[in-house]
């Protein structure tokens, strides 16, 4: 890697083929190191954890005031990585250091229902988070962690039924009533279809499925929060405040009509549950209207669940929330920018006492760059504590109150989000929103628009497109040192491990347990008890999904892309060439060639984080390529098989979880084999520069990363690489 | 790679996926140089195929209706009866840029090792008439390689229903709820199709009810002496629901009773009519109107066109053939 640590001119996160920063919780591998937890951090029920927060005020303010002081929101680190044993000694640190909740990142092939051993988590096994594959492994990572005790937020949302029926059944092996359980599955599955792409499902059996947790969970494990509906990855995906607003609690509305009409649950029980729909939200720059965004969350809630629901109980309305802000903004130039930045987004989400996160998770200031390292994590901890313990923050009731100029900004937002509330319920609601594609299309339209900007500079993104000298930042000198990495023998022992465990058990049971739970997701019976006994006697996560996508097959979500617009802002200059030259140079290049240049864009591997890859597919079509998108979680082989049977003339990838050392080189050998080694390849992603010089050695023609914000440039990279490609070989 | 073009008709015969992409790359380069090469692999792959080969299905509606999760129900479908099955997606190039999201891959899952399924996506390079430049000649092509060819396009109406140019038996899929169909069957702004699907089949009792309303309209159109060739064929308007696999395996009985209730003369007729009006819309789109008129108007090049078919030139040659004869027309004069 170059000690010089970032290029000056450049920018901003998305861009690049692998753009758009993943999100935390999921693809963004997830936080090795816990970050150190002041003792002080009160942590009391996790997100969404139930129970008021009409705290327990604490004790008298410091600095010699009277006022009582709020107990602040739940500080927590999103972790997980390698294996259960490595994970569960990072939490038992954690839990030392006075964390009194976890928050569990499972890897891609648990997320997807996928054993270490199937060809699609090549590459992914201990990357972003940690493997799970069977009990003996949940088993090991609450090791010594009594989970009566615990507050456990787990991102699962796909395979959520099978990872929480493991905790359900390691619980009962430590003696722990499931009563007691307290925690959070994620178990929001439309905001995989539209931004984060762990879903397997089609979307009517995917809220079924959220819908059996719900309905097991209320009675059975009442201290539970079932479902923690999404609307952070909608940002991350390029949702407007607005769209934020209208599609999460959209979907809200969709999971509880789900549970009401599904028959499992009498009519008389529906507040309760209506009380146990958590929501995950997004904070980014603009925190005055991110706050108004909160409040406005809080009002629609309230209303929608009185009206619709006709929930009476005040208490069971509350709008509950946590929070993680924004890593969509996060810059790789003059990355030690992204601190302030990050601090100012935690004010949108903590200044309002109305509107204020009930749990906070905040990105580390280098995840542009790679992973961060235990130091990265705490250095945004304390930015929560700091504002939490030395400030006077929370002394105050709310501060905005009676204020004419929040109060008339919230009332825009909560007039345009119910509008486009009912603008979903007329397309037949969320999930028919959906399928149709017109959720997605309207994210990448927002997505495209805010790109545009900043390349335009029409949005400034300081150290990217405005004030970009920079004297050097001590920081990132050792480059090389300032992220961390997984080591890559991981996944060969993981599925050494897998083989031995599948060697170990009763395959009679194990046969008899997939086949009850088969007849029961035949017959729509609820999925949880089949589960749990499939849990109990070593059915792997792999054979857990494998009999449900038998039963109910798999789905390919709507790219959003083919009927996004098209760039109207022709004459748009960024970076090298304006897209009116570039069209020029394509319709040239056409000449040349005899037919138009066709371009592949493929996501290899599990990551579904698909905005930055779509995004290149738009802007690739819109300066006249043809472009073939084939979606995501596609192998290697997949991806070279599309190249030779669509005749294209150069390949993006995109990854971001992290697996681009051992997918890419697979796919540039395979193309080899098959004799289109003439066919250039991009790879876009956080990729560490080291990386990138490995990869370039092993025959890729350009590597991208966040800093390569200008489309235009990567465009004008690739109709050069096309043309040059062509010019030895006579026509084909 | 192969050298000829007659070697590269062979191995695509022998399904060699490789040659066909090779095949498909050729076919779609329109530099004036590469057009003897492409006319050369055209009569190549005629003498590489039986007569009346294969069956050619186009699957054409409105955009939304889930044309592209159909068609790959319907490969799937045909690979489990054993059949091999080559799929040509013809999306919309724009006008503006030129370039175009081809985007059907994305909701087929496919297994890389199938060597019985090819999936080739065709831009309309700005070309009027919803189908690409290359689609007939890509359809010989895949025709060649595979058991079954599908087409896929977009459009309803007129200026869109180029796909019966190529293929035997064409499908029009409409969803529940869009009556706009039959209008445009009732007000003859659309060929009747061979086969209606309303697909979205689970949206329950609604696609049931369009399905119906659709077949009893159509019922009175017939007795109203409207609609098509009826003798042999009564148009069927079936129920699928692609997205839970339900009513594909009728609706590949269904095609292939459309194709069995033509004689092998009649197949070939109807490929020959085809072949004839693409000729003809390829001379237009390349010559314009004027070149129409000067050769005496469009039935006279139909004919002309009719000629240098039945003397066994392919589309794209006898295309070449008519330019000819209006620039010594022009010359002439």
């Amino acid at each position: 890697m170059s000690s010089k640590p970032v290029s000056h001119k450049s920018a901003e996160q998305p861009a690049a083929l692998g753009g758009a920063k993943s999100d935390k919780s999921a693809a963004q591998p997830a936080a090795l190191g816990g970050a150190k937890s002041d003792k002080s951090t009160e942590q009391p029920a996790a997100l969404g954890g139930a129970k008021s927060d009409k705290s327990a005020a604490q004790p008298a303010a410091p600095g010699g005031s009277n006022k009582r002081r709020e107990r602040p929101w739940i500080m927590r680190t999103y972790a997980g990585h390698s294996t259960a044993t490595k994970s569960n000694e990072l939490y038992r640190t954690n839990l030392q250091k006075g964390q009194t909740g976890l928050s569990v990142a499972f890897d891609l092939p648990t997320q997807t229902g996928y054993d270490p051993d199937h060809l699609l988590s090549r590459g992914e096994v201990g990357k972003v988070g940690v493997p799970v594959s069977h009990i003996g492994d949940m088993r090991a990572l609450f090791s010594g962690l009594p989970l009566d005790q615990m507050n456990t937020s787990m991102t699962i949302n796909a395979t959520a039924p099978w990872l929480l029926a493991l905790y359900i059944a390691v619980a009962e092996e430590q003696g722990v009533d499931k009563k007691l359980l307290q925690g959070t599955t994620q178990n929001d599955l439309v905001k995989e279809y539209l931004s984060r792409g762990t879903y397997i499902f089609p979307p009517a059996a995917s809220l079924k499925l959220t819908a059996d947790i719900i309905a097991y969970t209320v009675n059975e494990v009442p201290k539970w929060n079932p479902t923690n509906v999404c609307s952070y990855h909608l940002q991350e995906a390029g949702a407007t405040p607005v769209q934020e607003l209208a599609y999460a609690l959209s979907t809200g509305i969709a999971v509880l009509d789900a549970v009401k009409n599904g028959g499992q649950i009498p009519a008389s029980e529906l507040p309760k549950v209506v009380g146990r729909i958590s929501f995950f939200v997004n904070a980014g720059i603009r925190f005055v209207e991110e706050m108004c965004k909160m409040r406005a969350f809080t009002q629609l809630w309230d209303r929608i669940t009185k009206e619709r629901y006709g929930v009476e109980d005040e208490t069971l309305r509350r709008f509950r929330y946590g929070v993680q802000v924004n890593s969509l903004g996060l810059t790789e130039p003059q990355p030690e920018n992204n601190i302030l930045r990050i601090v100012l987004e935690m004010l949108g989400v903590t200044l309002s006492k109305d509107a204020r996160a009930r749990a906070l998770q905040l990105p580390a200031w280098n995840e542009a760059l790679g992973l961060p390292r235990p130091w990265d994590q705490q250095w945004s901890l304390r930015a929560q504590q700091i504002l939490a313990f030395e400030s006077d923050l929370l002394e105050y009731e709310d501060l905005f109150e009676g204020s004419r100029v929040i109060e008339a900004q919230v009332q825009k937002m909560v007039d345009a989000a119910y509008r486009e509330i009912q603008d979903i319920e007329t397309r037949g609601g969320v999930i028919e929103a959906v399928e149709s594609g017109y959720l997605k299309q309207r994210l990448v339209e927002s997505n495209a628009a805010r790109i545009r900007a900043i390349e335009t500079a029409q949005q400034i993104v300081v150290g990217v497109n405005k004030f970009t000298e920079t004297a050097e930042c001590p920081l990132t000198k050792d480059l090389d040192n300032a992220i961390m990495t997984v080591d890559p023998k991981v996944e060969q022992a993981a599925i050494t491990a897998l083989k031995q465990w599948r060697a170990g058990r009763d395959d009679a049971a194990v046969k008899a347990a997939l086949a009850k739970l088969r007849v029961a997701v035949e017959k729509g019976d609820n999925i949880m008890p089949p589960s749990i006994e499939a849990a109990k006697v070593g059915v792997t996560t792999g054979e857990w999904a494998a009999a449900l996508r038998d039963v109910i097959g798999e789905y390919r979500a709507p790219t959003g892309v083919s009927g996004a617009r098209l760039d109207q802002a022709g004459a748009a200059t960024g970076g090298k060439d304006s897209v009116e030259t570039l069209r020029t140079r394509i319709a040239g290049l056409t000449k040349e060639l005899g037919r138009r240049p066709k371009m592949l864009v493929g996501k290899p591997g599990l990551d579904g984080h698909s905005n930055g890859a779509e995004q290149i597919a738009l802007k690739a079509r819109d300066v006249g390529f043809e472009v073939v998108y084939e979606g995501i979680r596609v192998t290697p082989e997949q991806i070279v098989a599309s190249a030779i049977e669509e005749g294209v003339h150069v390949i993006g990838i995109s990854i971001l979880s992290g697996s681009h050392l051992s997918l890419v080189p697979q796919i540039v050998e395979q193309l080899r084999a098959k004799g289109l080694s003439h066919v250039p390849v991009v790879v876009g992603g956080i990729i560490p520069e080291a990386d990138a010089r490995v990869l370039e050695a092993k025959g890729v023609a350009r590597v991208y990363t966040p800093k390569d914000f200008a489309l235009n440039t990567i465009m004008s990279d690739l109709v050069e690489l096309v043309a040059k490609a062509s010019r030895p070989h006579a026509a084909h | 790679m192969p050298r000829t073009e007659s070697e590269l008709a062979q191995a695509v015969a022998a399904a060699d996926k490789v040659a066909v992409a090779a095949a498909l790359n050729l076919i779609e380069d329109r530099r004036n140089e590469t057009r003897p090469r492409v006319d050369a692999l055209l009569r190549a792959l005629r003498g590489q195929r039986l007569e009346g080969f294969g069956h050619r299905v186009g699957l054409t509606g409105p955009p939304g209706v889930g044309k592209s999760t159909l068609t790959a129900a319907l490969a799937r479908e045909y690979r489990s009866r054993g059949l091999s099955v080559g799929v040509l997606a013809v999306d919309p190039s724009s006008l503006r840029s030129g370039g175009a999201l081809l985007g059907d891959r994305a909701r087929m899952a496919f297994d890389p090792q199938d060597e019985g399924l090819f999936v080739r996506s065709l831009a309309t390079a700005g070309d009027t008439g919803g189908l690409a430049y290359a689609a007939n000649a890509g359809v010989e092509v895949l025709a060649t390689a595979y058991d079954r060819v599908l087409v896929e396009t977009t459009g309803v109406g007129q200026t869109e229903t180029d796909v019966e140019h190529v293929v035997d038996t064409v499908c029009l899929v409409i969803q529940p709820g869009s009556g706009d169909v039959l209008q445009f069957i009732k007000a003859g702004i659309m060929e009747i199709p061979d086969v209606i699907v309303v697909n979205k089949g689970d949206h329950g009792r609604l696609a049931q009810r369009a399905a119906s309303d659709l077949q009893s309209a159509l019922d009175r159109l017939r007795v109203a002496g409207l609609g098509g060739d009826q003798e042999q064929w009564q148009l069927p308007v079936l129920v699928t629901s692609a997205r839970d696999r339900q009513g594909i395996d009728v609706l590949a009985d269904t095609l292939q009773a459309h194709l069995a209730s033509r004689t092998a003369s009649g197949r070939s007729a109807r490929r020959r009519h085809g072949a004839v009006a693409w000729t003809t819309s390829l001379f237009v789109r390349r010559y314009g109107e004027h070149a129409l008129d000067t050769l005496g108007g469009r039935d006279a090049v139909l004919a002309l066109a009719g000629q240098l078919i039945e003397q066994g030139a392919t589309p794209i040659g006898a295309a070449a053939g008519l330019g000819d004869r209006y620039f010594a027309v022009v010359r002439a004069s």
